[in-house]
């Protein structure tokens, strides 16, 4: 209980930048032994499977399958990202799946058989969401029924919903283009650029003007050069990713062209920068955590815990809303499936296998995006190979035992909880 | 005097738990308050932190007599418990847990350099030499360095009076005298200190004066330095040690 996380002391030989650099390093890696270990296996594992489905397959590392995982894994990501919300207050949320598929069905009625404009579709859906959360919140904190239960329930009711929204069961095609876009359509290659350029300058000038206040209060901050290090990595990151995604991939250029970064990318990446926002950086995220950490504690500190848990479903199911437009919107169509099998099982698997934790006070909006691109790969890749639905399946659900067997022995190397 | 409690009492339902129940408390002084299971310690406690109404009798602060109906009011008066059971977030790291309810915004945004900074002026103005890293998790520390932080946490607020519920229960030896310390050097920074423990010696090694309560009724309140501790263990056992204490065995009214 103990352990200390403070950095062992340097030794002499080394100068002073290096020796805060190397420090740092030791330090990262001290915490990573206490069990605080982030987003490590998430990565590893990313790497791992990258490097093993490359080789049984060169076609799972081409262009056009990279820019095919993003459209495959962006409605469980989305789901997940809400998820991650319910699971650091500590409770689970099972009906997120068929409520996706509830508001997927509303946009599609509102869509195709009202015909309304597709700001419509999409604020119908997303209000639904809102409805769905405020309910099941509600139910939970005011009755004190457990959400595995009440949710569990939803998952029931919510397939029935969808059943007689859709009349028994037909099929809703999605014509309006705008809706389409979404998980179909790319940027211009010029605008992937732009968006670069911003995206990393915001992260540098945010990143470097955090460094020279706590430099110039006098607080522990991390070195010059670390801070450099990370907006490098981050640029070469995208940089490549950009690169790539704006090469020709389409099978037949002269027919019909396809590159770009395509837009769910885009709404992926706004919807996490939105989401730790408010996790990380606001009173209500920091009261999140408190709530899921010790509610008693947080009720006596003046957290208003009933309406923190609320809220927390709240961003859940509307987050699913948006997994639903998504799903929607790739498949152009809302069928009875839509959010159904097993799509609440991966959102959930993505979440813990990014390091959110199922006995709550831990997680991320990362954690949601880095599991889940762990989800879409393995179906991506097992998928190449030919293997059969039946396997992906087991190989899904022992990675996500390894993903809880992570976090559990996590909890047991001493720091019983880490917040990232 | 910070605080006067004068007449207290407090039933549920049938049972009066406390009966009319003087104390008064003046700022930089640590007052112990003793007592068996069920003496009517911890809802002493509960009345002056609002947590509780009180039935009769009135509590005062700066000796206006004040309505605390919750702790909301308690902690507008200065008024701050630090509860046995360390109401802290094992997830948080110790700046979050001493800010939280309270945080420091800039805008929507959280002000965490400014509360790194005021929580380690805090430590810094109590002479906290235990702890290094503000920024680790609360589930990291020690006991004793957890009942620092819990202690610290109350002191931020500019409060005047801190209510301390048995911060040394489950604490060994040296971090009990670390937080023992901690408790005198609140006292000399001018806070009052109401601190409730069972255990007598570290009562005397902390206390200006020693309140003990008996069934509900306050046997006697002594000067630490001219008591000794068989005197206060009769007091807590029997309500009354030689001429002291309450007149009729038993607690009964004279």
């Amino acid at each position: 209980m103990s352990t200390d996380v403070t950095n062992p002391p340097a030794t002499e030989s080394e100068p002073g930048a290096l020796r805060a650099v190397a420090d740092h390093v030791r330090g990262y890696f001290a915490r990573v032994r206490s069990g605080e270990v982030g987003a490590l296996p998430a990565v590893t594992g990313i790497v791992a499977l990258c490097v093993f489905f490359g080789a049984a397959d060169p076609v799972f590392l081409s262009v056009g399958n990279l820019a095919n995982l993003f459209g495959q894994g962006a409605a469980v990501t989305c789901i997940a990202m809400g998820l991650v919300f319910v699971l650091v207050i500590g409770e689970i949320d099972l009906s997120a799946g068929y409520a996706s598929g509830v508001c997927a069905a509303l946009m599609a009625v509102v869509l195709t058989d009202l015909g309304m404009p597709w700001p419509v579709g999409i604020g119908v859906a997303v209000a639904a969401g809102v409805a769905i959360g405020l309910l099941l919140g509600v139910i939970v904190v005011k009755l004190g029924i457990p959400s595995f239960v009440v949710t569990l329930a939803a998952f029931l009711a919510f397939q029935g919903v969808v059943l007689i929204i859709l009349k028994e069961g037909t099929n809703i095609s999605i014509g309006n283009e705008t809706v389409k876009a979404i998980a179909g359509g790319n940027l211009e290659r010029w605008q992937g650029w732009a968006l670069l350029v911003v995206t990393v300058g915001a992260y540098a000038a945010l990143q470097l003007s955090r460094w020279r206040r706590r430099a110039g209060r006098g607080l522990v901050h991390d070195p010059l050069a670390v801070v450099c290090a990370r907006i490098a990595a981050l640029g070469a990151l995208l940089t490549a990713t950009v690169f790539l995604l704006n090469l020709e991939r389409s099978a037949n250029p002269q027919l019909v062209s396809l590159t770009g970064v395509p837009v769910v990318v885009v709404l992926l990446g706004a919807l996490f920068v939105t989401g730790s926002f408010v996790l990380h950086r606001t009173r209500f995220g920091r009261h999140l955590y408190a709530v899921g950490g010790n509610p008693e504690a947080a009720l006596r500190a003046g957290v208003a815990v009933d309406r923190v848990r609320i809220a927390a479903f709240v961003i859940c199911s509307a987050m699913a809303a948006v997994g639903g437009i998504v799903a929607a919107s790739r498949a152009a169509s809302v069928d009875p499936n839509t959010g159904g099998s097993n799509v609440l099982l991966l959102s959930v698997g993505a979440a813990v296998i990014g390091g959110a934790s199922l006995f709550g006070g831990k997680g991320s909006v990362r954690a949601a995006l880095l599991g889940g691109a762990v989800v879409a790969i393995i179906n991506n890749g097992m998928g190449l190979m030919g293997l059969s639905a039946g396997v992906r399946f087991g190989v899904t659900g022992a990675v996500l035992l390894l993903a809880a067997g992570v976090d559990a022995m996590s909890r047991g190397r001493g720091a019983l909880f880490g917040r990232h | 005097m910070l605080l006067e409690l004068s007449r207290v009492s407090k039933s549920f339902g049938p049972v009066e738990v406390l009966s009319e129940v003087d104390l008064a408390i003046d700022a930089g002084e640590v007052c112990a308050l003793v007592g068996d299971n069920g003496a009517g310690k911890s809802t002493l406690v509960k009345c002056i932190a609002g947590i509780h109404a009180v039935d009769g009798g009135e509590i005062a602060v700066d000796g206006a007599p004040r309505d605390i109906s919750g702790p909301r009011d308690a902690a507008a008066l200065g008024i701050e418990v630090v509860y046995q059971d360390l109401a802290l977030c094992d997830n948080l790291d110790i700046v979050e847990n001493m800010f939280l309810g309270r945080e420091k915004l800039h805008g929507v945004v959280l002000d965490d350099d400014a509360m790194e900074q005021l929580a380690a002026e805090t430590l810094d103005g109590l002479a906290v030499r235990t702890i290094r890293n503000l920024r680790q998790n609360v589930a990291s520390l020690s006991g004793g360095q957890r009942q620092t932080v819990a202690i610290a946490k109350a002191v931020l607020w500019n409060s005047r009076l801190v209510i301390l519920d048995e911060p040394t229960a489950a604490l060994g030896v040296a971090q009990t005298r670390q937080v023992l310390e901690l408790i005198r050097r609140l006292a000399d920074q001018g806070l009052a200190v109401l601190y409730i423990s069972h255990n007598l010696n570290d009562v005397f090694a902390v206390a200006d004066r020693i309140a003990a309560l008996y069934l509900g009724r306050m046997a006697a309140v002594l000067d630490a330095a001219d008591t000794t501790q068989s005197q206060v263990v009769e007091l807590i056992t029997s309500g009354r040690s030689g001429d002291l204490g309450l007149t009729e065995p038993n607690g009964a009214r004279p």
